[in-house]
């Protein structure tokens, strides 16, 4: 342990950058896609069609059962092999990164779908019918009334998987990508002082994921008052006068 | 769709291609059972200390939560497996790297013993600190009032831990646990990083030597499926027997 050099980790600074900027790529594309397929998920899991909520059910579930690893394998081995299909061409190279994408917006989309479901839930049932009986057709109530309202009751939630998520592009290691942590294991091997780079990929990752956690808190906490409000609102909305009768 | 494969003779350990299968299913659950013992005590205490009035203790739980909670997985899993036998004393880490793996040959395995323990000890320690989490805002959605009406008939906090707050706590939070083991279950995956051959990992030897991509991997993801299936379905039946009768009913919280 004397002998830490920390010459390696300067001298590899570069290196480590752009492996960082990498896994946050990854991170930022996979939030907005996850968010985005999670909704529209999360939409056809409550939808009346049943079709539409058996099919997305069964999605979620699936992706949920099994290891992030497994899913990324998944569509590392299997999109060259669909791509070939449809164009007719064998061996067709997507790339390590493109097959990450693929992969992680779609696990992140069926852990956001859970999580987006319950926010809708959390929305009184009266808020949409209010909506329709305005006129307002199901995209209308859903984007202006629905939405709005369950993304606020979720974002607490929201921000902590997003946490997990950015810790979770470290996976992408199994496929050689040179995320922040393929690029230190990288670095490691070449100059065979592993010791000090996982060390420092470790201490970045943990003062990045608390900072963001002290934050998402010191939201919470902010958010609070506000919601208590919202509660009272639906207390005196879902009152016996006016709160029509069967679900 | 060519499934035939699984039985022809694998190139090694003696096995078939379902063979291989099967030994990644052993491996798989034995390291999610071990890291499970570790991670369910462990965290257990971490999250009782959490909620407890001992000023430094829940602080030192608080510290081991954050700390563990906020470091990918696979980082840690290269910390303890890479990192640890270097920054130990030189004879120790060379007893960690020479001695221990030969201690015992496990079975159907292709590692050593310290692969598997580095694993173990990665996953427990980490799922650990989401046990604590669980433990603790289990406690803290009891009534304040049972600890104050333990504590008004004459019992130590101790003892209102063990008869008063913890039976409760502990059949609350029956779902977030089965939860946490299913991640230790899925995230044992990540052990295949350091070399155990667990389930994923098989499947992907698979591939590569047989290039039957599909059957390889949705064997193993129905494995995985099936499963987490059979444990949520137990978890069901144990919740429904050890409900309090008409606590949940009252809609109390």
């Amino acid at each position: 342990m004397g002998d830490f050099d920390y010459k390696i980790i300067i001298n590899n600074l570069p290196f480590l950058w752009d492996g960082l900027l990498l896994s946050l790529k990854l991170f930022c594309i996979a939030l907005v896609g996850g968010i985005f397929f999670g909704t529209l998920l999360a939409l056809a899991r409550l939808s009346s069609w049943r079709i539409l909520s058996y099919s997305s059910a069964g999605f979620v579930n699936l992706i949920r059962s099994i290891p992030f690893i497994m899913a990324i394998f998944w569509f590392y081995f299997l999109t060259p092999m669909l791509v070939g299909k449809i164009t007719g061409q064998q061996g067709e190279a997507v790339g390590p990164f493109t097959s990450a994408v693929v992969a992680f917006i779609m696990v992140e989309s069926a852990y956001y779908s859970e999580i987006i479901r319950a926010g809708i839930q959390s929305v009184p049932r009266g808020q949409p019918w209010a909506a329709y009986a305005l006129g307002m057709n199901y995209w209308q109530a859903m984007g202006h009334i629905v939405l709005p309202q369950a993304f606020r009751n979720m974002l607490p939630i929201m921000l902590t998987q997003a946490i997990i998520l950015f810790q979770d592009t470290s996976l992408v290691y199994v496929v050689g990508l040179k995320d922040f942590l393929g690029a230190a294991s990288k670095a490691g091997q070449i100059s065979g002082r592993i010791v000090e780079l996982y060390i420092f990929v470790a201490l970045v990752f943990l003062i990045i994921c608390f900072g963001a956690s002290r934050l998402v808190k010191y939201l919470q906490n902010r958010m609070d008052p506000a919601r208590q409000q919202t509660v009272k609102m639906n207390i005196t909305l879902n009152g016996p006068g006016i709160r029509p009768g069967g679900a | 769709m060519e499934w035939k494969f699984f039985l022809e003779q694998a190139p090694s350990g003696g096995m078939t291609y379902l063979g291989w299968l099967g030994s990644g299913v052993m491996w798989t659950l034995l390291v999610s059972i071990c890291a499970w013992v570790i991670a369910f005590s462990l965290g257990s205490i971490l999250g009782i200390l959490r909620t407890t009035p001992l000023k430094w203790l829940n602080l030192g739980a608080t510290i081991y939560v954050e700390i563990f909670r906020n470091i990918p997985l696979l980082v840690q899993m290269f910390l303890w497996y890479f990192v640890m036998p270097e920054i130990l004393p030189t004879s120790m880490g060379d007893w960690l790297k020479q001695t221990y793996p030969n201690l015992i040959t496990l079975p159907f395995a292709q590692f050593s013993l310290w692969e598997f323990t580095a694993a173990v000890m990665c996953l427990g320690l980490y799922t650990a600190s989401r046990v604590a989490e669980q433990v603790r805002s289990g406690i803290q959605s009891l009534p304040k009032g049972q600890t104050n009406a333990g504590l008004a008939m004459g019992f130590t906090l101790p003892q209102v831990y063990r008869y008063v707050i913890l039976p409760m706590a502990y059949r609350l939070i029956i779902p977030p646990m089965t939860s946490e083991f299913l991640t230790i279950f899925k995230n044992s995956s990540t052990a295949l990083t350091i070399g155990v051959l667990e389930l994923t990992a098989q499947a992907r030897q698979i591939n590569e030597y047989t290039f039957q991509t599909f059957p390889a991997f949705a064997a193993a993801t129905l494995i995985y499926v099936v499963i987490t299936l059979t444990v949520v379905f137990a978890m069901r039946l144990l919740e429904k027997k050890v409900a309090v009768p008409g606590y949940v009913s009252q809609g109390g919280h």
